[in-house]
């Protein structure tokens, strides 16, 4: 090939690499970005065919308008203490959030991730999920285990891999599991749980149990083949399954565009592989929730699966290992066109007359008492420290769980670590 | 008793399990109403019922995938990967998921999943139909891999293997589906009818995963072996008169170590094999660990027999394929020194 290339008559090919509308320096530019008004979506039946709800992958349901009122086919029509409930879990998100984000730049454990913006996602669909239906989220749902009443003590022992730790040090922060919650321990693979979740519902079909199974993927690894093995074997099965495609623009720092965002919807996604599909405005907790409770009914009536994907932002770093100024511009997702969560489900019940700013302030106190009790708590447990050999686990536990049973190999491995720490402890 | 080739005993130990245990379930490509290309899985669709034994999408990562969601669920699947050569899509599943899990959660969930896929060549498969990858899954920390050479070790060993409450990854060597084969490619076929090895009983037994077996007994050298290559390690020993001790690991994860080095210890000498590419085959570990607990045993280096470090070529399997010449040759260097 030393020679250059004969080339015919025709134009040079180009190779089109997808770039956001704004980087860092540049004003945030959001003005590509269609949202229709709240309430103009129609609400199908939940027995629909699948082919009556792809037009909606190309809109979005949205219950809670510009004024906060919940309006159109989609609204819930939740009563007060629901909505006050919803409230305050995504309350309770942020605030454990900001004080384990705390944590994590006090040097107490590794590694945080949080759900700022998003909290609406998690909150809004496991209040429309039975509590035994099974989760297969990813890191950005702690939500589920919020609503869940999961304790806040034992999330924050895993943060800290400490000795109340009862994954015994073995994840990484806020990779949380608890069978009791129906919350399936979280991979930091990327859509591995999508096929998992499918086959948990095949599973309970085949049982002819009750039960339906949600799981959560980002749009960056919606890219991901398990994504799209998902989707055929929940469509083939008609599973009970959502599948939820949260889009909060940023995967790490590569942009929707780079996962196929620039081409179509995410949502579009359910047209060719032939399921239901809708696109939800993910920072309306009420719209999340409605979307949530028609894909659940359809599950339970053996209707099959429903990929929902909520439009959402993610207002922060992907974790704490990485600073967002660095790839788009600063402060956008105080410019996000959908609104906070939490601001929008406020100004709903304020609206209402069930709720006041009064009561908010002091919610917030409270909340963030909480919070402070349960590190305290936490912490009496230990919290990660990184140069020690005084492990907050007995260090012959890292050999279990490898087999059910431990083979000769492990344990002469596991004799050899002791006598490795010895010799390091002398 | 009946006399089964390997196929109709692995049928067998999934109609036994399927009996006694509701929670096994069937999938993989073709295994429905076609009973899979290999004939492992025919009839149970007819006897089970479609929601027990189905075909599944070419997707093996879709397939295990799945699988592992129905075993975290409560069900013992088995899932049948066409060939060995296609487990690929779906190595992230069983390497970061299934392998994972019960250590993840500190055992709040496990996996009893059985992966079963016919691997090796000698059947004029080509590159994509041929390959022993056994030494990738023996490198996963949390994955078993059994394989049998015979079809009464194959019954036990399957059941086994849907019993185990760990993933299992179950490789069973397609040349001798039908008939043990000595590595003679020019001399007929023998079937298992002939065998004593394929009387297998019609119900329920096991064979237990991480225990060797003794093929053949021999006092001048160890050949440490599984799957096709244990009929061609005895057959090879018997054309050249040698009297060698075959060992068939029958899992290679947990390996039975203690026949391995009782058998060394005994004879001080050791030859490994397998059909797999010889760098960082699964022979590489044998071998380190003979050295490293037989040493001052050994009365020569241990030597290995295996495929050549290229792909399976198609027209060219004879000459790839570790048959009784280059066995021969590893095991009189052995016995040189």
């Amino acid at each position: 090939m030393a020679d250059k290339i004969e080339r015919r008559n025709r134009p040079a090919l180009s190779l089109h690499v997808p770039e956001p509308d704004a980087r860092p320096g540049d004003e945030p530019d959001f003005s590509r970005i269609q949202i229709p008004a709240a309430g103009s979506v129609p609400r199908p039946d939940v027995t629909a065919q699948p082919a009556e709800t792809h037009p909606l992958c190309f809109t979005m349901v949205r219950v809670l308008d510009d004024e906060a009122n919940a309006v159109g086919p989609w609204d819930p029509r939740l009563d007060p203490d629901t909505l006050r409930r919803m409230l305050r879990d995504m309350m309770m998100v942020r605030a454990f959030d900001d004080r384990m984000y705390r944590a994590q730049r006090q040097g107490k454990t590794s590694f945080y991730m949080k759900s700022t913006g998003e909290e609406a996602v998690a909150v809004g669909a496991a209040h429309a999920l039975d509590r035994e239906d099974m989760c297969f989220p990813t890191y950005r749902q702690p939500g589920l285990l919020v609503v869940r009443d999961y304790p806040l003590v034992d999330m924050m022992c895993q943060i800290y891999s400490n000795r109340g730790d009862k994954l015994q040090g073995r994840q990484l922060p806020i990779m949380y599991s608890d069978r009791a919650h129906g919350f399936f321990t979280i991979s930091g693979n990327l859509a591995t749980q999508l096929p998992q979740a499918v086959g948990w519902a095949m599973a309970s079909a085949i049982k002819g149990d009750s039960r339906i199974a949600a799981t959560w993927v980002g749009e960056g690894s919606s890219a991901e083949g398990d994504f799209h093995s998902a989707m055929t074997f929940s469509g083939v099965y008609r599973a009970p399954v959502i599948l939820n495609l949260v889009n909060n623009q940023w995967a790490i720092s590569s942009f929707a565009g780079i996962a196929g965002g620039e081409l179509t919807t995410f949502a579009a996604r359910a047209v060719g592989y032939g399921i239901a599909g809708l696109r939800v405005d993910g920072n309306d907790p009420l719209a999340v929730y409605a979307a949530t409770l028609w894909a659940a009914d359809r599950a339970r009536s053996n209707l099959g699966p429903t990929l929902i994907e909520h439009f959402t932002y993610r207002k922060e770093g992907h974790s704490t290992s990485d600073d967002p100024a660095a790839y788009r511009p600063q402060g956008a997702g105080e410019k996000w066109p959908l609104g906070d969560p939490i601001q929008r489900l406020k100004r709903h019940l304020i609206n209402l007359g069930e709720w006041s700013d009064e009561q908010h302030e002091s919610l917030q106190t409270q909340l963030s008492t909480e919070v402070r009790a349960a590190q305290r708590e936490a912490e009496k447990q230990g919290v990660l420290v990184a140069s020690t050999i005084d492990f907050p686990h007995d260090v012959r536990t890292m050999f279990e769980d490898v087999y059910a049973e431990m083979p000769w190999h492990l344990k002469e491995q596991q004799a050899q670590m002791a006598a490795e720490l010895e010799t390091k402890r002398k | 008793m009946t006399a089964m080739n390997m196929i109709e005993a692995l049928n067998s130990a999934h109609d036994v399990m399927m009996a006694r245990d509701d929670n096994v379930v069937v999938m993989g490509e073709d295994v429905g109403f076609f009973g899979g290309v290999f004939r492992v899985t025919a009839g149970l669709q007819d006897k089970y019922g479609r929601s027990r034994v189905f075909d599944a999408p070419i997707s093996e990562n879709g397939i295990i995938g799945v699988a592992i969601g129905m075993a975290t669920y409560g069900l013992r699947p088995v899932a049948e990967i066409q060939f060995a050569d296609y487990i690929y899509p779906g190595f992230d599943q069983v390497v970061s998921e299934a392998a994972r899990i019960r250590y993840r959660t500190a055992g709040e969930w496990y996996v009893p999943l059985t992966i079963r896929s016919p691997y090796g060549g000698g059947i004029f498969g080509g590159q994509t139909h041929s390959q022993s990858p056994e030494a990738l899954f023996a490198h996963v920390a949390g994955i078993t891999t059994v394989i049998p050479s015979n079809p009464y070790d194959a019954k036990g060993l399957l059941i086994s293997a849907i019993e185990s409450d760990d993933p299992v990854v179950f490789f069973e060597p397609k040349r001798i589906y039908n008939g043990p084969f000595d590595g003679f490619f020019d001399r007929p076929v023998t079937p298992w009818s002939k065998d004593p090895r394929a009387e297998v009983p019609e119900g329920y037994y096991t064979v237990p995963i991480g225990k060797a077996a003794i093929a053949r007994e021999g006092q001048a050298l160890t050949v440490l072996a599984y799957g096709t290559m244990v009929h061609v390690a005895i057959a090879t020993a018997e054309a050249n008169g040698i009297d060698a001790e075959v060992i068939d690991l029958r899992t290679i994860v947990p390996v039975d170590i203690e026949t391995i080095e009782q058998s060394v210890r005994k004879t001080g000498r050791c030859v490994v094999v397998h059909e797999a590419t010889r760098t960082a085959g699964f022979g590489a570990e044998l071998s380190a660990l003979v050295q490293e607990r037989c040493f001052y045993h050994l009365e020569a280096p241990v030597q290995r027999a295996a495929g050549w470090d290229t792909p399976y070529p198609h027209s060219l399997e004879w000459a790839y394929f570790p048959g009784p010449i280059r066995l021969g040759t590893a095991f009189k260097k052995a016995l040189e020194d």
